[in-house]
């Protein structure tokens, strides 16, 4: 490339530049624009009444000093909401979920009543005097214990419905079965396996806790008789479906705003009763009204993750090829199953669990289960469920290496999915779209001196000293996802882009996806600025306003880049085929004589005549070319062919201090494989976040609760959130395999450091013990926990 | 319920006002004065989003009252740069990415002002430590300590510009 070229090409900023965010100059200067941070004229405070019991019935509610206190509006409770049909709400997983307590409450901390009031200070106040009687009722808390006999019945309004919205339920306590695979065929290769392993393992219940906690402002018009709403929502179109179809209000009336959004990392998918009601408020007040949850609100009733009871089975044969995979999973839902993920998929995507491995034999079976506990299941920075199928099969293959006496590197890739074998159809019927799993595995031994890592441990066990070495060689499958396997309430998971080039050259890009941190301002200009030669300074990125943006699923399950991301190729390339057109017309030659570089159009073999993408943009809305429809904009609703599966390669060293059970990550390689790299500076970001959630979840996040259903650790003195103290530093590394469907090969990367990583570091701790023959311990492993596993092998002496 | 008048400094600018007795600092800031870049993301004063200057120390305004602020002197986010020009440290945070969702940044910035103040040159265990009180949940810590370390040293080129 000359040097004009050159120059010109990195005025783009496109795709592969560690281009500096756009969107930071807001937020450095305290400029950002939260939900919590809008003030309207005539704006009121709401704030939640809340059950200090699991499990009780509602004897009665006495609102009476609550309204005689100066300031507040109004107490509603779901006897008010009855009348509009608003005391329960659907779920995305096709069951219900009480907007106020109905009779029961089911959970601690449940919605009882909402207090409307001048300002936050009174709001809460009111909410203290609201007066509640209770009968308390006996708690289920254990998901095992809920299936028993006999079991006390939670879901009274389920009573005698024998059929789930995912089949048959079997106990009054039971959600659904959900089985994928081919269980004959796993079956018998468990019958002639010449090796066998079974471990048990807990996912715990996890809370994805983003800075910002969820809330909203609802304002109501009923002189328009339109509403609009701001929102913590990492999916504001399928809100504004919602709301039309719970209030009867026309969609066309209906503006959801997601602003900026404090962190979302799944917590923001669901809607929550917080928002319901702060929408009815204002529709029967007439005023705007704000709800901002606490951090203990936060942290003990929306969105939490996981809680999955996993065991999990390999058959092998003696020299270590796996020939057939077993798990059964039983998952607490909670009170009521408002687990997001795609409507018909009740485990979401688990069954990716034979991870990287070319196993032939595959079945699986989740069983969902109603606990007194807080409703949710969300992705916490994962694709719906894969984080736990990953955990299992990355922790599966260990156990089965220390029960073979086998090097865990060798286990691997013994049973790696070869890159000739892509595309590869999983036992589960999955097609994964490209992979090299051997040579990212490699890349990292080199990196990290594997060997030398094994020899220094086998030195330390000889002097007693505890040190780990983890490896995790996980796929992940993201980017839901194709319309004919999934939706959200029957809205096909597409996404969508909007771009219209303006008269100078410059542009405004539009998306149905929502930025939370990610860098979507940034990166997504990039695409355009390599498809169309418009610089990236010069696009303006806009998304989460439901009137202005496309419709589009949002921002979950690392779907922005494999979906948007792909609807702006699409129709960048659009507006690309109708410049073409114009830049012909006005170049007068046949648009096969001209070639595209870098930001125009030239005419081959003359290097002098050429039309730049700006001059183009002039003549679209100034002459175009007779016959042509003026103007230069399109829209692309991108409906993809398959996911995508990226993929990575971790390893992960600790040591433990035997005395303390300290488990201190000396290193942490990762190796992230993502396709095609937009944006290396954001990358490499999202990577160091995800594995610090992902280290936060194996080192200490945990939401417990007593026997009575008392949750036990709900602010961040007990939630474990790392500061920059315990946070181990990362080491990131990459291999380039482009996704072959996607437009332009990216994968989606965001949410694969927290995937790959959790299992890294309960590998690295098992690894530490696994001479002492421990082949499993749950996380999360605190100092606490480690050291009782120590004191278990009395190797403290 | 009755108010008590106050009297502060806020980013160099003097404020009188009235507010109740139990008013947090955080809500005056945010409420009273439309500082809107001071965050809240707990009520128990870990996480730190909440972090202003008060008379040269670093504190969490979710757990001061606005009484408390009497006769002092308050800076927030939106007090850091100077005759449009940004502070150091607010060009440390954007040129080292160190921020993602962009909540944590205001009370981090604040705080990475104040440690600069008490040590200049800080190694990475001491921005490390120094900055512990304050949480963030999407960089991952890495990229900020490489933005104090940003601001240090161009503070350092230009001792005056503190």
């Amino acid at each position: 490339m000359n040097a004009p070229t050159n120059e010109r090409q990195q005025k783009l900023a496109g795709i592969g530049e560690s281009r500096l965010r756009k969107e930071d100059a807001r937020f450095i200067q305290g400029k950002g624009n939260y939900v919590d941070d809008i003030k309207l004229p005539g704006m009121v405070h709401l704030d939640v009444v809340r059950s200090q019991y699991a499990h009780a019935r509602i004897k009665k509610i006495d609102k009476t000093k609550a309204l005689a206190l100066p300031g507040v509006l109004a107490v509603l409770t779901a006897d008010d909401l009855k009348p509009l049909k608003l005391h329960w709400m659907p779920t995305l997983a096709g069951d219900v979920q009480a907007v106020l307590a109905d009779e029961k409450v089911h959970f601690q901390m449940q919605e009882v009543a909402v207090v409307i009031a001048d300002d936050r200070y009174i709001a809460a106040d009111a909410v203290e005097l609201v007066e509640v009687e209770y009968e308390e009722l006996p708690a289920v808390i254990d998901p095992n214990a809920a299936l028993q006999p006999g079991a006390p019945v939670l879901r009274e309004d389920l009573a005698g419905k024998t059929e789930g919205a995912h089949g048959k339920r079997t106990h009054p306590n039971h959600i659904f079965t959900w089985e994928a695979g081919d269980k004959a065929k796993a079956d018998a290769a468990f019958g002639r396996a010449e090796i066998t392993v079974e471990q048990q393992m807990l996912y715990p219940r996890v809370h994805p806790s983003p800075m910002e906690t969820c809330g909203c402002v609802a304002s109501f018009d009923p002189v328009r008789g339109e509403l609009t709403t701001w929102m913590t929502s990492q999916a504001p179109h399928v809100v504004r479906t919602v709301v039309s179809l719970l209030s009867g209000l026309p969609e066309s009336k209906i503006r959801i705003i997601s602003p900026d959004i404090g962190g979302g990392f799944g917590n923001k998918v669901p809607v929550y009763p917080g928002y319901v009601c702060a929408i009815v408020a204002s529709i029967v007040l007439g005023r705007p009204v704000k709800w901002v949850e606490d951090r203990i609100e936060n942290l003990s009733t929306t969105g939490f993750g996981r809680d999955y009871h996993m065991t999990g089975e390999l058959a092998a044969t003696k020299d270590g090829r796996i020939t057939g995979l077993r798990v059964h999973v039983v998952a607490d839902h909670g009170a009521f199953d408002a687990q997001a993920a795609p409507t018909k998929q009740p485990a979401g995507l688990f069954d990716i669990c034979s991870g990287s491995y070319d196993i032939p034999a595959a079945y699986t079976r989740v069983d969902g289960v109603y606990t007194n506990k807080a409703p949710g299941g969300v992705s916490y920075r994962c694709s719906f469920r894969v984080t736990e199928a990953a955990y299992l099969i990355e922790r599966m293959v260990d156990v089965l290496a220390q029960k073979l006496g086998m090097d865990k590197v060798e286990i691997r890739t013994k049973n790696f999915i070869r890159k000739e074998q892509f595309p590869y159809k999983s036992a589960f019927g999955w097609e994964y779209d490209s992979g090299d799993y051997h040579t990212a595995l490699n890349k990292v031994l080199d990196a990290v001196d594997y060997k030398g890592l094994r020899a220094e441990q086998a030195e330390k066990r000889k002097k007693g000293e505890l040190m780990g070495i983890g490896i995790s060689t996980f796929t992940e499958i993201v980017g839901a996802g194709p319309s004919r396997i999934c939706d959200i309430l029957g809205l096909g998971m597409f996404d969508s882009c909007e771009i219209r080039v303006h008269p100078t050259g410059s542009a405004i890009a539009r998306m149905g996806t929502i930025n939370q941190g990610q860098g979507h301002p940034t990166t997504y200009a990039q695409i355009i600025a390599t498809e169309l030669g418009i610089p990236s300074d010069e696009i303006q990125v806009e998304e989460g306003d439901t009137s202005t943006a496309p419709y589009g699923l949002g921002t979950y399950g690392s779907r922005s880049t494999p979906l948007a991301g792909a609807a702006i190729a699409m129709a960048s390339r659009k507006i690309h085929a109708k410049a073409k057109t114009i830049a012909a017309n006005l170049l007068e030659v046949g648009e096969n004589d001209l070639v595209w570089e870098i930001d125009r159009f030239k005419v081959k073999g003359d290097d002098a005549k050429f039309k730049t993408m700006k001059d183009v943009a002039w003549a679209a809305y100034h002459q175009p070319p007779p016959g042509l429809e003026p103007g230069l904009e399109a829209v692309h609703y991108y409906d993809p062919p398959n996911y995508t599966y990226p993929f990575g390669a971790y390893v992960c060293v600790v040591d433990i201090d035997k005395f303390t059970g300290e488990a201190k990550v000396r290193r942490f390689y990762a190796l992230d494989d993502c396709g095609t790299r937009i944006n290396p500076m954001i990358i490499e970001g999202q990577i160091h976040g995800g594995l610090t959630e992902g280290y936060a979840v194996a080192m200490g996040q945990q939401l417990v609760f007593d026997r009575e259903g008392n949750i036990q650790g709900n602010t961040f003195m007990d939630y474990f959130v790392p500061t920059a103290v315990e946070t181990p530093k990362w080491e990131t590394d990459f291999t380039v395999t482009p996704s072959p469907h996607h437009p332009i090969g990216a994968k989606g990367v965001a949410e694969s450091p927290h995937v790959g990583s959790v299992p890294c570091f309960t590998n690295a701790i098992v690894d530490a013990f696994a001479h002492l023959g421990v082949t499993h311990v749950d996380m999360p492993h605190n100092a606490y926990r480690v050291w009782k596993t120590i004191e278990e092998l009395h190797v403290n002496k | 319920m009755a108010k008590t008048l106050i009297t502060l400094t806020v980013n160099g600018k003097k404020i009188e006002q009235a507010v109740e007795p139990r008013t947090l600092l955080v809500h005056f800031l945010r409420e009273e004065l439309n500082l809107t870049g001071t965050h809240i993301g707990c009520e128990t004063s870990h996480c730190g989003a909440c972090t202003v200057d008060l008379d040269g120390k670093s504190v969490k305004s979710c757990t001061v009252f606005a009484v408390q602020a009497e006769g002092s002197t308050v800076l927030t986010v939106e007090g850091l740069a100077v005759g449009g020009k940004l502070h150091a440290v607010q060009e440390g945070f954007t040129q080292e990415h160190g921020l993602q969702c962009g909540f944590c940044t205001p009370g981090m910035m604040i705080r990475a002002y104040r440690l600069l103040q008490e040590n200049p040159n800080p190694s990475e265990e001491e921005i490390r430590t120094g900055m512990s009180g304050n949480l963030c949940r999407c960089t991952g810590y890495q990229n900020i300590v490489k933005a104090v370390q940003h601001a240090a040293k161009k503070l350092q080129a230009t001792p005056k510009a503190a």
